[in-house]
Protein backbone atom coordinates (compact mmCIF):
# COMPACT_ATOMS: atom_id res chain seq x y z
CA UNK A 1 0.00 0.00 0.00
CA UNK A 2 1.38 3.49 -1.07
CA UNK A 3 0.65 6.86 0.17
CA UNK A 4 1.57 9.50 -2.04
CA UNK A 5 2.10 12.93 -1.24
CA UNK A 6 2.96 16.08 -3.29
CA UNK A 7 4.61 15.21 -6.63
CA UNK A 8 7.96 17.84 -5.20
CA UNK A 9 11.26 17.02 -3.75
CA UNK A 10 10.14 19.69 -0.58
CA UNK A 11 11.21 19.66 3.16
CA UNK A 12 7.37 19.81 3.98
CA UNK A 13 6.01 17.45 2.45
CA UNK A 14 8.83 14.96 3.02
CA UNK A 15 8.51 15.49 6.25
CA UNK A 16 5.04 14.97 6.28
CA UNK A 17 5.64 11.44 5.07
CA UNK A 18 8.55 10.63 7.44
CA UNK A 19 5.77 11.81 10.33
CA UNK A 20 3.08 9.26 8.88
CA UNK A 21 6.00 6.94 8.02
CA UNK A 22 6.85 7.05 11.83
CA UNK A 23 3.23 7.52 13.10
CA UNK A 24 2.19 3.95 11.01
CA UNK A 25 5.43 2.32 12.76
CA UNK A 26 4.66 2.93 16.25
CA UNK A 27 1.63 1.94 16.11
CA UNK A 28 2.65 -2.05 15.69
CA UNK A 29 -0.36 -3.02 13.79
CA UNK A 30 -0.86 -6.26 13.48
CA UNK A 31 0.40 -7.94 10.00
CA UNK A 32 2.50 -4.61 9.29
CA UNK A 33 5.92 -5.87 7.95
CA UNK A 34 7.72 -2.76 6.59
CA UNK A 35 7.16 1.18 6.73
CA UNK A 36 9.14 2.89 3.99
CA UNK A 37 9.48 6.86 3.47
CA UNK A 38 10.69 8.21 0.50
CA UNK A 39 10.73 11.79 -0.78
CA UNK A 40 6.90 12.18 -1.23
CA UNK A 41 5.72 8.90 -0.27
CA UNK A 42 5.36 6.28 2.35
CA UNK A 43 5.13 2.20 1.55
CA UNK A 44 3.24 0.09 4.06
CA UNK A 45 4.09 -3.63 3.48
CA UNK A 46 1.51 -5.66 5.02
CA UNK A 47 0.36 -9.04 5.19
CA UNK A 48 -3.21 -9.27 3.78
CA UNK A 49 -4.09 -12.43 5.63
CA UNK A 50 -3.09 -11.19 9.20
CA UNK A 51 -4.01 -7.30 8.47
CA UNK A 52 -7.13 -5.45 8.49
CA UNK A 53 -6.96 -3.92 5.08
CA UNK A 54 -9.53 -1.43 5.19
CA UNK A 55 -9.04 -0.60 8.56
CA UNK A 56 -5.12 -0.03 7.63
CA UNK A 57 -6.30 2.49 4.86
CA UNK A 58 -7.97 4.58 7.51
CA UNK A 59 -5.57 4.45 9.79
CA UNK A 60 -3.02 5.97 7.32
CA UNK A 61 -5.85 8.85 5.78
CA UNK A 62 -5.92 9.62 9.72
CA UNK A 63 -2.51 9.66 10.14
CA UNK A 64 -1.74 11.83 7.29
CA UNK A 65 -4.67 14.55 8.06
CA UNK A 66 -2.89 15.11 10.46
CA UNK A 67 -1.07 19.10 10.57
CA UNK A 68 2.65 18.78 9.23
CA UNK A 69 5.37 18.33 12.04
CA UNK A 70 7.96 20.92 12.85
CA UNK A 71 11.02 21.62 10.43
CA UNK A 72 13.99 20.50 10.08
CA UNK A 73 16.13 23.17 11.95
CA UNK A 74 14.82 22.22 15.52
CA UNK A 75 16.95 19.25 15.26
CA UNK A 76 20.53 18.99 15.70
CA UNK A 77 23.03 18.53 12.67
CA UNK A 78 24.64 15.47 12.42
CA UNK A 79 28.34 16.84 12.25
CA UNK A 80 30.56 14.61 9.21
CA UNK A 81 34.07 15.37 8.31
CA UNK A 82 34.94 14.93 4.99
CA UNK A 83 38.36 15.04 3.05
CA UNK A 84 38.26 17.26 -0.49
CA UNK A 85 41.80 15.91 -1.43
CA UNK A 86 41.66 15.80 -5.14
CA UNK A 87 42.42 11.70 -5.26
CA UNK A 88 39.15 11.35 -2.74
CA UNK A 89 37.11 14.23 -4.85
CA UNK A 90 37.95 13.17 -8.54
CA UNK A 91 35.30 15.17 -9.94
CA UNK A 92 35.53 17.84 -7.69
CA UNK A 93 37.06 19.74 -10.62
CA UNK A 94 34.10 18.61 -12.77
CA UNK A 95 31.71 20.11 -10.63
CA UNK A 96 33.92 23.66 -10.05
CA UNK A 97 33.62 23.84 -13.86
CA UNK A 98 30.07 23.66 -13.94
CA UNK A 99 29.71 26.96 -13.18
CA UNK A 100 32.80 28.15 -12.92
CA UNK A 101 33.88 27.98 -9.86
CA UNK A 102 37.34 27.56 -8.20
CA UNK A 103 37.78 24.41 -5.77
CA UNK A 104 38.24 26.10 -2.34
CA UNK A 105 34.89 27.29 -3.39
CA UNK A 106 33.20 24.06 -4.21
CA UNK A 107 34.19 22.53 -0.96
CA UNK A 108 33.11 25.70 1.01
CA UNK A 109 29.28 25.38 -0.82
CA UNK A 110 29.17 22.09 0.12
CA UNK A 111 30.24 22.12 3.59
CA UNK A 112 28.61 25.12 4.25
CA UNK A 113 24.86 24.60 4.45
CA UNK A 114 22.84 21.81 5.86
CA UNK A 115 21.45 19.11 4.28
CA UNK A 116 17.88 17.08 4.81
CA UNK A 117 18.12 13.51 4.86
CA UNK A 118 14.76 12.87 2.60
CA UNK A 119 15.17 9.26 2.22
CA UNK A 120 17.36 5.72 2.27
CA UNK A 121 17.74 4.02 -0.17
CA UNK A 122 19.73 2.09 -3.04
CA UNK A 123 22.21 0.10 -0.52
CA UNK A 124 21.96 -0.02 3.19
CA UNK A 125 22.58 2.67 4.84
CA UNK A 126 22.51 5.29 1.42
CA UNK A 127 20.92 8.72 2.50
CA UNK A 128 19.47 11.11 -0.46
CA UNK A 129 20.40 14.52 1.28
CA UNK A 130 19.47 17.93 0.04
CA UNK A 131 18.93 20.49 -1.21
CA UNK A 132 22.36 21.19 -2.88
CA UNK A 133 23.00 24.73 -3.49
CA UNK A 134 22.62 25.64 -7.52
CA UNK A 135 26.49 26.47 -8.27
CA UNK A 136 27.56 23.13 -7.15
CA UNK A 137 24.57 21.26 -8.37
CA UNK A 138 25.86 18.79 -11.36
CA UNK A 139 24.37 16.26 -13.10
CA UNK A 140 25.32 12.48 -12.52
CA UNK A 141 28.58 11.32 -14.74
CA UNK A 142 27.27 9.91 -18.08
CA UNK A 143 28.90 7.07 -17.45
CA UNK A 144 28.81 5.57 -13.95
CA UNK A 145 32.33 3.90 -12.30
CA UNK A 146 32.27 0.28 -12.22
CA UNK A 147 33.89 1.02 -8.51
CA UNK A 148 33.30 3.68 -6.08
CA UNK A 149 35.19 3.35 -2.76
CA UNK A 150 33.30 3.54 0.54
CA UNK A 151 32.98 6.36 2.33
CA UNK A 152 33.20 8.56 -1.06
CA UNK A 153 30.69 12.13 -0.90
CA UNK A 154 28.58 12.52 -4.26
CA UNK A 155 26.87 15.14 -5.46
CA UNK A 156 24.15 14.17 -8.35
CA UNK A 157 22.34 17.42 -9.09
CA UNK A 158 20.56 18.93 -6.29
CA UNK A 159 21.49 15.97 -4.05
CA UNK A 160 23.98 14.79 -2.06
CA UNK A 161 25.34 11.35 -0.33
CA UNK A 162 27.88 9.24 1.02
CA UNK A 163 28.49 5.77 -0.39
CA UNK A 164 28.20 3.45 2.86
CA UNK A 165 30.36 0.71 1.01
CA UNK A 166 31.78 -0.14 -2.25
CA UNK A 167 29.40 -0.20 -5.22
CA UNK A 168 28.92 1.33 -8.31
CA UNK A 169 27.54 4.83 -9.06
CA UNK A 170 27.19 7.60 -11.20
CA UNK A 171 27.46 10.62 -8.54
CA UNK A 172 29.90 13.07 -9.14
CA UNK A 173 32.84 12.63 -6.39
CA UNK A 174 33.93 15.52 -4.27
CA UNK A 175 35.09 13.90 -1.18
CA UNK A 176 35.27 11.19 1.21
CA UNK A 177 34.53 10.65 5.18
CA UNK A 178 36.26 8.27 7.29
CA UNK A 179 32.71 7.66 8.80
CA UNK A 180 30.75 4.44 8.17
CA UNK A 181 27.22 5.06 7.45
CA UNK A 182 26.39 1.74 7.83
CA UNK A 183 28.36 -0.69 9.94
CA UNK A 184 25.83 -4.28 11.07
CA UNK A 185 28.71 -4.77 13.51
CA UNK A 186 28.01 -1.25 15.57
CA UNK A 187 25.00 -2.12 18.05
CA UNK A 188 23.10 1.02 15.32
CA UNK A 189 24.63 0.06 12.27
CA UNK A 190 23.20 3.29 10.82
CA UNK A 191 24.49 6.33 11.15
CA UNK A 192 21.47 8.45 9.47
CA UNK A 193 17.76 8.21 9.52
CA UNK A 194 15.42 10.26 7.33
CA UNK A 195 14.67 13.42 8.70
CA UNK A 196 18.10 13.81 10.20
CA UNK A 197 19.97 17.21 9.52
CA UNK A 198 23.46 16.60 8.11
CA UNK A 199 26.44 19.23 8.07
CA UNK A 200 29.87 18.30 6.21
CA UNK A 201 32.92 19.87 7.59
CA UNK A 202 36.13 19.90 5.79
CA UNK A 203 39.29 17.99 6.99
CA UNK A 204 42.98 17.44 6.11
CA UNK A 205 44.56 14.19 4.62
CA UNK A 206 46.14 13.44 8.17
CA UNK A 207 42.94 13.99 10.36
CA UNK A 208 41.03 11.37 7.52
CA UNK A 209 44.01 9.31 8.46
CA UNK A 210 43.84 9.80 11.96
CA UNK A 211 40.12 9.06 12.19
CA UNK A 212 40.05 6.52 9.87
CA UNK A 213 42.37 4.60 11.66
CA UNK A 214 40.39 4.58 14.42
CA UNK A 215 38.21 1.98 13.45
CA UNK B 1 27.23 -28.37 16.10
CA UNK B 2 25.67 -30.51 12.84
CA UNK B 3 27.25 -29.21 9.34
CA UNK B 4 27.06 -29.08 6.32
CA UNK B 5 30.01 -29.54 3.89
CA UNK B 6 29.61 -28.47 0.86
CA UNK B 7 31.16 -30.82 -1.93
CA UNK B 8 29.79 -28.89 -4.85
CA UNK B 9 28.86 -25.41 -5.07
CA UNK B 10 26.57 -25.72 -8.12
CA UNK B 11 26.06 -22.47 -10.52
CA UNK B 12 24.28 -19.92 -7.57
CA UNK B 13 23.56 -21.41 -3.93
CA UNK B 14 22.41 -18.98 -1.16
CA UNK B 15 21.00 -18.92 2.32
CA UNK B 16 17.35 -17.73 2.20
CA UNK B 17 14.72 -17.12 4.80
CA UNK B 18 11.74 -15.16 4.86
CA UNK B 19 13.64 -11.96 4.21
CA UNK B 20 15.41 -9.17 5.94
CA UNK B 21 11.90 -7.21 6.99
CA UNK B 22 12.05 -3.75 8.80
CA UNK B 23 15.10 -2.08 7.59
CA UNK B 24 13.85 -0.64 4.65
CA UNK B 25 13.74 2.85 5.58
CA UNK B 26 17.43 2.39 5.69
CA UNK B 27 17.77 0.98 2.24
CA UNK B 28 18.30 -2.34 3.40
CA UNK B 29 17.17 -4.64 0.93
CA UNK B 30 15.08 -7.80 2.16
CA UNK B 31 16.52 -10.37 -0.25
CA UNK B 32 14.53 -14.26 0.62
CA UNK B 33 13.39 -16.69 -1.44
CA UNK B 34 12.78 -16.45 -4.91
CA UNK B 35 9.85 -19.07 -4.57
CA UNK B 36 8.45 -18.16 -1.07
CA UNK B 37 6.21 -20.98 -1.70
CA UNK B 38 8.42 -23.65 -2.03
CA UNK B 39 10.98 -22.40 0.54
CA UNK B 40 7.66 -22.56 2.97
CA UNK B 41 7.15 -25.91 1.83
CA UNK B 42 10.25 -27.08 2.44
CA UNK B 43 10.54 -26.09 5.83
CA UNK B 44 7.07 -27.63 6.48
CA UNK B 45 8.11 -31.08 4.95
CA UNK B 46 11.22 -31.24 8.09
CA UNK B 47 9.19 -29.70 10.77
CA UNK B 48 10.74 -26.61 11.03
CA UNK B 49 9.01 -23.27 11.52
CA UNK B 50 8.19 -21.08 8.29
CA UNK B 51 11.38 -18.62 9.87
CA UNK B 52 13.87 -21.20 9.59
CA UNK B 53 16.75 -20.76 6.62
CA UNK B 54 17.26 -23.25 3.63
CA UNK B 55 19.73 -23.08 0.66
CA UNK B 56 17.93 -21.82 -2.49
CA UNK B 57 19.99 -23.69 -5.34
CA UNK B 58 19.57 -22.46 -9.16
CA UNK B 59 19.51 -24.04 -12.61
CA UNK B 60 22.82 -26.71 -11.68
CA UNK B 61 22.66 -27.76 -7.90
CA UNK B 62 24.97 -28.36 -5.45
CA UNK B 63 26.42 -31.36 -3.48
CA UNK B 64 25.96 -31.31 0.10
CA UNK B 65 27.71 -34.13 2.75
CA UNK B 66 25.75 -33.70 6.39
CA UNK B 67 27.74 -34.59 9.62
CA UNK B 68 24.97 -35.75 11.68
CA UNK B 69 21.61 -37.40 10.94
CA UNK B 70 18.75 -35.22 9.97
CA UNK B 71 15.76 -35.10 8.30
CA UNK B 72 15.88 -33.01 5.12
CA UNK B 73 13.34 -32.43 1.89
CA UNK B 74 13.51 -30.83 -1.38
CA UNK B 75 11.17 -28.37 -2.74
CA UNK B 76 10.55 -26.52 -6.41
CA UNK B 77 12.72 -27.06 -9.42
CA UNK B 78 12.64 -30.48 -10.24
CA UNK B 79 15.88 -32.12 -10.19
CA UNK B 80 17.09 -35.78 -10.45
CA UNK B 81 18.33 -36.34 -6.85
CA UNK B 82 20.46 -38.87 -5.27
CA UNK B 83 21.48 -39.44 -1.51
CA UNK B 84 24.60 -41.85 -1.51
CA UNK B 85 23.72 -42.52 -5.24
CA UNK B 86 19.92 -43.99 -4.43
CA UNK B 87 17.17 -41.60 -5.84
CA UNK B 88 15.23 -39.93 -3.28
CA UNK B 89 11.99 -38.14 -4.15
CA UNK B 90 11.44 -34.13 -4.53
CA UNK B 91 8.76 -32.70 -2.62
CA UNK B 92 8.59 -35.33 0.25
CA UNK B 93 10.76 -35.32 4.10
CA UNK B 94 13.76 -38.27 3.95
CA UNK B 95 16.25 -39.39 6.06
CA UNK B 96 19.68 -38.33 5.62
CA UNK B 97 22.12 -40.77 7.85
CA UNK B 98 25.15 -38.54 9.23
CA UNK B 99 27.91 -38.59 6.66
CA UNK B 100 25.51 -39.11 3.71
CA UNK B 101 25.87 -36.76 0.94
CA UNK B 102 22.74 -34.94 -1.57
CA UNK B 103 23.38 -34.80 -5.05
CA UNK B 104 21.85 -32.65 -7.16
CA UNK B 105 21.62 -34.02 -11.23
CA UNK B 106 20.34 -33.38 -14.19
CA UNK B 107 17.58 -30.60 -14.00
CA UNK B 108 14.18 -31.02 -15.29
CA UNK B 109 11.69 -27.94 -14.56
CA UNK B 110 11.84 -24.98 -13.07
CA UNK B 111 14.92 -22.40 -12.50
CA UNK B 112 14.94 -22.83 -7.87
CA UNK B 113 14.82 -25.67 -5.97
CA UNK B 114 15.01 -25.44 -1.49
CA UNK B 115 17.25 -27.80 0.60
CA UNK B 116 15.60 -27.86 4.41
CA UNK B 117 16.79 -29.87 7.01
CA UNK B 118 15.47 -29.73 10.21
CA UNK B 119 16.94 -27.49 12.87
CA UNK B 120 17.58 -25.02 9.61
CA UNK B 121 20.66 -23.56 8.37
CA UNK B 122 22.23 -21.82 11.57
CA UNK B 123 24.44 -19.08 10.61
CA UNK B 124 24.79 -15.92 12.72
CA UNK B 125 21.98 -13.72 11.65
CA UNK B 126 22.43 -10.23 10.63
CA UNK B 127 19.51 -7.45 11.39
CA UNK B 128 17.76 -10.47 12.23
CA UNK B 129 17.92 -12.52 8.86
CA UNK B 130 19.67 -15.37 7.59
CA UNK B 131 19.55 -14.25 4.37
CA UNK B 132 21.86 -14.17 1.66
CA UNK B 133 21.73 -10.03 0.17
CA UNK B 134 24.47 -10.40 -2.57
CA UNK B 135 25.16 -7.19 -3.94
CA UNK B 136 25.36 -5.45 -0.20
CA UNK B 137 27.19 -9.02 0.78
CA UNK B 138 25.33 -9.10 3.64
CA UNK B 139 23.72 -12.37 5.42
CA UNK B 140 24.54 -16.02 4.58
CA UNK B 141 28.00 -17.19 5.06
CA UNK B 142 30.03 -14.15 4.39
CA UNK B 143 27.56 -12.59 2.33
CA UNK B 144 27.99 -14.94 -0.77
CA UNK B 145 26.86 -17.37 -2.67
CA UNK B 146 28.12 -20.87 -1.13
CA UNK B 147 31.95 -22.23 -2.61
CA UNK B 148 33.13 -25.80 -2.75
CA UNK B 149 35.02 -26.18 0.64
CA UNK B 150 32.38 -24.12 2.54
CA UNK B 151 31.02 -25.24 6.21
CA UNK B 152 27.26 -24.55 6.58
CA UNK B 153 26.25 -24.71 10.11
CA UNK B 154 23.01 -26.12 10.98
CA UNK B 155 20.58 -25.88 13.68
CA UNK B 156 19.10 -28.19 16.60
CA UNK B 157 15.89 -29.61 15.49
CA UNK B 158 13.14 -27.93 18.02
CA UNK B 159 9.53 -29.28 18.63
CA UNK B 160 8.20 -31.48 15.56
CA UNK B 161 11.39 -31.31 14.06
CA UNK B 162 13.24 -32.79 17.09
CA UNK B 163 11.24 -35.81 17.65
CA UNK B 164 13.68 -38.51 15.57
CA UNK B 165 11.07 -40.92 15.45
CA UNK B 166 8.50 -38.90 14.30
CA UNK B 167 10.82 -37.68 12.09
CA UNK B 168 11.78 -41.07 10.57
CA UNK B 169 7.79 -41.79 10.63
CA UNK B 170 7.38 -38.39 8.54
CA UNK B 171 10.10 -39.73 6.28
CA UNK B 172 8.66 -43.14 5.89
CA UNK B 173 5.56 -41.89 4.33
CA UNK B 174 7.35 -41.24 1.41
CA UNK B 175 6.27 -43.97 -0.76
CA UNK B 176 2.28 -43.30 -0.11
CA UNK B 177 2.93 -39.20 -0.14
CA UNK B 178 1.59 -37.32 -2.66
CA UNK B 179 3.44 -34.15 -3.94
CA UNK B 180 2.06 -31.08 -2.54
CA UNK B 181 -0.97 -29.37 -5.03
CA UNK B 182 -1.05 -25.40 -5.18
CA UNK B 183 3.07 -24.92 -6.05
CA UNK B 184 4.32 -22.85 -8.62
CA UNK B 185 5.15 -25.92 -10.86
CA UNK B 186 1.72 -26.55 -11.57
CA UNK B 187 1.76 -23.69 -13.79
CA UNK B 188 5.27 -23.58 -15.26
CA UNK B 189 4.46 -24.72 -19.27
CA UNK B 190 7.21 -25.79 -21.56
CA UNK B 191 7.53 -23.64 -24.63
CA UNK B 192 7.91 -25.58 -28.28
CA UNK B 193 10.80 -23.25 -28.64
CA UNK B 194 12.44 -24.44 -25.59
CA UNK B 195 12.96 -23.26 -21.90
CA UNK B 196 9.80 -22.94 -20.34
CA UNK B 197 6.64 -20.12 -19.59
CA UNK B 198 4.01 -18.83 -17.09
CA UNK B 199 1.32 -16.34 -16.72
CA UNK B 200 1.18 -14.43 -13.94
CA UNK B 201 -1.55 -12.03 -12.07
CA UNK B 202 -0.33 -8.22 -11.62
CA UNK B 203 -1.93 -5.54 -10.03
CA UNK B 204 -2.24 -1.96 -11.88
CA UNK B 205 1.08 -0.33 -10.33
CA UNK B 206 0.86 3.47 -8.32
CA UNK B 207 2.02 5.07 -11.71
CA UNK B 208 0.46 3.56 -14.64
CA UNK B 209 -1.33 6.77 -15.61
CA UNK B 210 2.05 8.08 -16.76
CA UNK B 211 2.58 5.56 -19.22
CA UNK B 212 1.09 6.35 -22.69
CA UNK B 213 -2.98 5.44 -23.45
CA UNK B 214 -3.00 1.90 -23.50
CA UNK B 215 0.31 0.57 -22.14
CA UNK B 216 -1.65 -2.25 -20.00
CA UNK B 217 -3.08 -3.36 -23.40
CA UNK B 218 0.28 -3.24 -24.18
CA UNK B 219 1.91 -5.21 -21.42
CA UNK B 220 -0.37 -8.19 -21.69
CA UNK B 221 -0.81 -8.89 -25.21
CA UNK B 222 2.71 -10.53 -25.60
CA UNK B 223 4.52 -12.83 -23.57
CA UNK B 224 8.24 -11.21 -22.71
CA UNK B 225 11.83 -13.08 -23.04
CA UNK B 226 13.34 -13.37 -19.84
CA UNK B 227 16.73 -11.45 -20.91
CA UNK B 228 20.35 -13.25 -20.10
CA UNK B 229 21.77 -10.36 -17.16
CA UNK B 230 18.28 -11.56 -14.86
CA UNK B 231 19.23 -12.36 -11.57
CA UNK B 232 17.75 -12.13 -7.77
CA UNK B 233 17.80 -8.49 -8.59
CA UNK B 234 15.43 -8.27 -11.13
CA UNK B 235 14.46 -10.21 -14.62
CA UNK B 236 15.14 -7.87 -17.71
CA UNK B 237 12.79 -8.16 -20.17
CA UNK B 238 12.38 -8.16 -23.94
CA UNK B 239 8.99 -7.78 -25.76
CA UNK B 240 6.51 -5.41 -26.27
CA UNK B 241 7.63 -2.00 -25.86
CA UNK B 242 5.77 0.23 -23.40
CA UNK B 243 6.03 3.69 -23.87
CA UNK B 244 6.55 6.94 -21.62
CA UNK B 245 4.11 9.58 -23.31
CA UNK B 246 7.12 12.29 -23.69
CA UNK B 247 10.00 9.95 -23.78
CA UNK B 248 13.13 10.56 -21.23
CA UNK B 249 11.44 14.00 -20.25
CA UNK B 250 8.83 12.37 -18.07
CA UNK B 251 11.60 10.04 -16.71
CA UNK B 252 13.92 13.37 -15.90
CA UNK B 253 10.79 14.82 -13.36
CA UNK B 254 10.28 11.16 -11.81
CA UNK B 255 11.17 11.10 -8.55
CA UNK B 256 12.47 7.85 -6.85
CA UNK B 257 9.67 5.69 -4.81
CA UNK B 258 9.25 2.49 -3.21
CA UNK B 259 9.81 -0.74 -4.88
CA UNK B 260 7.71 -3.67 -3.45
CA UNK B 261 8.48 -7.36 -4.71
CA UNK B 262 7.37 -7.90 -7.94
CA UNK B 263 7.52 -4.58 -9.43
CA UNK B 264 7.21 -3.83 -13.14
CA UNK B 265 9.43 -0.66 -13.91
CA UNK B 266 9.69 0.97 -17.39
CA UNK B 267 13.00 2.63 -17.95
CA UNK B 268 12.96 5.02 -20.77
CA UNK B 269 13.85 2.41 -23.64
CA UNK B 270 10.46 0.81 -22.78
CA UNK B 271 12.01 -2.30 -21.68
CA UNK B 272 10.06 -3.62 -18.40
CA UNK B 273 12.44 -4.42 -15.54
CA UNK B 274 10.59 -7.49 -13.44
CA UNK B 275 11.96 -6.52 -9.55
CA UNK B 276 12.72 -9.84 -7.17
CA UNK B 277 14.02 -10.79 -3.99
CA UNK B 278 17.31 -8.82 -3.77
CA UNK B 279 15.89 -5.44 -5.32
CA UNK B 280 16.63 -2.11 -4.27
CA UNK B 281 14.30 -0.81 -1.76
CA UNK B 282 13.78 2.71 -3.58
CA UNK B 283 13.78 2.88 -7.38
CA UNK B 284 13.54 5.10 -10.26
CA UNK B 285 11.48 4.54 -12.90
CA UNK B 286 7.68 4.11 -12.86
CA UNK B 287 5.39 1.09 -11.55
CA UNK B 288 2.93 0.09 -14.38
CA UNK B 289 2.01 -2.87 -12.21
CA UNK B 290 3.08 -5.18 -9.53
CA UNK B 291 3.01 -8.98 -9.73
CA UNK B 292 0.55 -10.77 -7.10
CA UNK B 293 2.34 -11.62 -3.96
CA UNK B 294 0.60 -15.27 -4.88
CA UNK B 295 1.97 -15.41 -8.28
CA UNK B 296 5.85 -13.80 -6.97
CA UNK B 297 7.03 -17.63 -6.60
CA UNK B 298 5.80 -18.65 -10.16
CA UNK B 299 7.88 -15.78 -11.62
CA UNK B 300 10.85 -17.33 -9.11
CA UNK B 301 10.91 -20.45 -11.16
CA UNK B 302 11.73 -18.52 -14.56
CA UNK B 303 14.98 -17.91 -15.65
CA UNK B 304 17.01 -16.37 -18.55
CA UNK B 305 15.99 -18.05 -21.79
CA UNK B 306 12.37 -18.53 -20.01
CA UNK B 307 9.00 -16.39 -20.91
CA UNK B 308 6.52 -14.71 -18.58
CA UNK B 309 3.14 -13.38 -19.68
CA UNK B 310 1.12 -11.01 -17.33
CA UNK B 311 -2.62 -10.25 -17.08
CA UNK B 312 -4.34 -7.67 -15.13
CA UNK B 313 -6.05 -8.81 -12.15
CA UNK B 314 -8.05 -7.69 -9.56
CA UNK B 315 -7.83 -6.52 -5.68
CA UNK B 316 -10.03 -9.21 -5.13
CA UNK B 317 -9.11 -12.12 -7.13
CA UNK B 318 -4.95 -11.49 -5.73
CA UNK B 319 -6.79 -11.97 -2.03
CA UNK B 320 -8.83 -15.07 -3.15
CA UNK B 321 -5.22 -16.55 -4.71
CA UNK B 322 -3.45 -15.98 -1.38
CA UNK B 323 -6.20 -17.37 0.93
CA UNK B 324 -5.95 -20.46 -1.33
CA UNK B 325 -2.70 -20.91 -1.47
CA UNK B 326 -2.55 -20.46 2.87
CA UNK B 327 -5.12 -23.75 2.74
CA UNK B 328 -3.00 -25.51 0.48
CA UNK B 329 -0.17 -24.78 2.66
CA UNK B 330 -2.19 -25.48 5.85
CA UNK B 331 -3.28 -29.05 4.13
CA UNK B 332 -0.06 -29.92 3.54
CA UNK B 333 1.25 -29.05 7.08
CA UNK B 334 -1.18 -31.00 8.31
CA UNK B 335 -0.49 -34.24 5.89
CA UNK B 336 3.44 -33.51 6.89
CA UNK B 337 2.31 -33.88 10.80
CA UNK B 338 3.23 -37.28 12.30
Amino acid sequence: MIAEFEERIDPSINARAIALADAIHAAGLAGVRDVVPTYRSVAVYFDPLRSDGDALVARIRREAARPSPPSIDNREPIRVPVCYDEDFGPDLAMVAAFKGLDRANVVRLHAGRRYRVFMLGFVPGFAYMGIVDERIAAPRRSTPRVRVPAGSVGIAGSQTGIYPAETPGGWQLVGRTPIRPFDPSRPDPFLLRAGDAVEFYAIDRDEYDRLNAAH
Amino acid sequence: MASFHVVKQGMQTTIQDRGRWGWQARGVPVAGPMDPWSHRVANTLVGNGPDAATLEATLVGPEVEIDAERVMAVVGARFELTLDGQSVPMDAPFVAPAGSRLRFGRRLRGTRAYVAVAGGIAVPPTLGSRSTHLASAMGGLDGRALRTGDRIPLGDPVGKSADARSAEKRAGVTSTWSPPPGGPLDSLKARPTGGEMATVRVLVGPHHERFAAGALDVLQSAPYAIGHSSDRMGFRLEGPRLLHPRGTDSLAAFISDATPLGSIQVPAAGQPLLLMADRQTTGGYPTIAIVITADVGLAGQLGPGDSISFVVSSLDEAMAALVAQKRALMAIESQAAP
